[in-house]
């Protein structure tokens, strides 16, 4: 190109913004292996300290198992209904199916504090207030639009004359789900499941109304401590955090490429 | 369809979705609203609290700084995002995964875990002070964290993904032979990016700013954490009603004006875009 100035200065500053937009994380990833009663950086020595306090402590222990567990209701709920929500999208005829759509996405868009009160409030009249299934139930609430709109896209990729051949063949509609459109859309409701075990694992808002004393989850602790002080183990829950992140992207980008797999494979064989 | 006939069509798979959002988004907003405000009084009791609230110098002042920060950061986030979306657009391979990786994973992290890193990054003996102090550059350590430079900051950081994929999207499609068709008519690089290459991805700038929007005037934790005293936004007053103060009427009222608001700007957003385009998907 004629104008390589500029095309420079592009690539200068996009590696100055990839550098800051990592900066958060890879600092935290070390910090968490300093050896420091306090946040200090560069640290001095490297140890495992800090998560072996976390490991140790059954304060956190007992966060980081709840939190387990909401994710994994969460998680079911969501992509369960996500799932045939998403394929009625795709092979049906719903009327009125962007508005519909635009009403299924209402969760990332309706302030999470306002959610988070009104769940409030409604467990406090039901009793549910600490309840790890309510909790469940609501971020399954959250994680829905998320799994929606990962399996819109990778059911749009299976196609329908492979159901109508399965149904014309004699098989029943459960069967057309489970022998055809669920082996075709795996590693799209595998990714989406992952995300929405995520979604509910990394969730404060809800979780702080919700929790009561019984159920704190990892972000609430985290919140909880950082009101009183930044104390070293956070770094070590937050790295962490950051770890389940890094292996949910991981098998994510693995999907993917099972999916463009499969993808080629299928333009092969026609 | 014969299939039709057979089964339905398949539009009642969406049933249990819906009945979950009705069950457990719908209803506790309806109930919370009708529960709260019913306990006021008659309706002109009701509407003259709910004057009294939204015009109390808190609110006002709350509303003006939410509106104002949030104003801010999508600005900048739009600034700093085109670059790198117009980047990611025009390259393949191994740098564009570079770039993607980078916004991606700091997407995907716990905003918890976000805005902890950037309260360690800037504060007071935070380790850019550290570094500044050491390199000689400061004498006195900055004071970012607990000010608004701090709240834009930590804002800025957890929407900027938003943005940059609600660009790249737009930026993808926009056909690069026009670009050197413009160049080969002998337009210069300035001419045919602004006469061209912008107002293609005008679309994306548009939606961007409107999600980026939408989700920082009800931003919550990263303010509360990293803002100081002055630095109050109508989600935190809310939260605040209902676990100090125990104000659930006065909660009631502002989340329905927030909800409003939010509503109004989601219905600007559903008009002008493709909905299940939203976070770049």
């Amino acid at each position: 190109m004629s104008n390589g100035a500029p095309v420079r200065g592009l690539t200068v500053y996009v590696t100055v913004a990839c550098l800051v937009l990592m900066l958060p994380i890879v600092i935290v990833i070390i910090l968490a292996f300093g050896d420091q009663g306090y946040v200090k950086f560069p640290p001095t020595s490297l140890s495992l300290r800090w998560f072996a306090v976390f490991f140790g402590d059954s304060r956190w222990q007992h966060a980081l198992w709840t939190s387990v567990l909401i994710a994994i209701i969460a998680c079911v709920i969501a992509t369960a209904l996500g799932f045939f929500a998403a394929y009625a999208f795709v092979r049906s005829d719903i009327r009125a199916k962007k508005l519909l759509l635009s009403f299924m996405l209402l969760p990332i868009i309706i302030p999470n504090v306002i959610t988070a009160i009104a769940m409030y409030f409604m467990a406090g009249r039901l009793g549910l207030v600490g309840n790890v299934f309510w909790i469940g139930l609501c971020h399954a609430v959250v994680a829905l639009p998320i799994v929606l709109l990962i399996l819109l896209s990778s059911l749009q990729g299976v196609d329908l004359n492979l159901e109508r051949a399965a149904l014309s063949l004699g098989c029943s509609r459960f069967g057309v789900f489970t022998k055809v459109v669920i082996p075709l859309a795996f590693p799209g409701i595998l990714s989406s499941a992952l995300f929405a075990f995520l979604a509910s694992f990394d969730e404060l808002i809800i979780s702080l109304f919700l929790a009561g004393v019984r159920s704190e989850t990892l972000p609430v602790r985290i919140w909880n401590s950082l009101h009183l002080q930044v104390e070293p183990v956070i770094a070590a829950v937050s790295a962490f955090l950051i770890g389940v992140t890094g292996v949910v992207l991981l098998l994510d980008a693995f999907m993917r490429q099972v999916r463009l797999a499969r993808l080629a494979s299928n333009s092969n064989d026609r | 369809m014969a299939r039709s006939n057979k089964f339905g069509d398949g539009s009642v798979f969406i049933l249990p979705a819906v009945l979950l959002l009705v069950l457990v988004l719908v209803a506790p907003l309806i109930w919370f609203f009708i529960q709260t405000l019913a306990g006021v009084g008659t309706a002109a009791e009701l509407l003259t609290q709910a004057w009294s609230i939204i015009t109390s110098r808190a609110v006002v002042t709350a509303l003006a700084t939410t509106n104002w920060i949030s104003l801010l950061v999508t600005l900048l986030v739009l600034v700093i995002s085109y670059p790198l979306a117009y980047y990611l657009a025009n390259r393949q391979g191994l740098r564009f995964t570079l770039v993607l990786f980078c916004i991606i994973v700091p997407y995907f992290t716990s905003i918890i875990v976000r805005t902890y890193s950037w309260m360690v990054l800037i504060g007071r003996n935070g380790i850019i002070n550290q570094a500044l102090l050491s390199l000689g550059v400061i004498t006195e350590p900055l004071t970012l964290l607990y000010t608004k430079t701090g709240v834009l900051i930590g804002m800025v950081y957890v929407l900027l993904p938003y943005m940059v994929l609600t660009l790249y999207a737009t930026m993808k499609a926009i056909d690069p032979n026009l670009m050197r068709a413009a160049r080969g008519l002998g337009a210069n690089g300035f001419y045919s990016f602004t006469r061209i290459y912008f107002p293609l991805s005008v679309y994306g700038v548009v939606s961007g700013s409107l999600i980026v929007f939408i989700v920082a005037i009800g931003f919550f934790i990263t303010p509360a954490l990293m803002g100081g005293p002055s630095d109050v936004m109508i989600a935190m007053l809310i939260e605040r009603s209902v676990e100090i103060m125990f104000d659930w009427s006065g909660a009631a009222i502002m989340s329905l004006f927030l909800l409003f608001v939010t509503l109004l700007l989601y219905g600007v957003y559903y008009r002008v875009t493709d909905v299940r385009r939203m976070m770049g998907a």
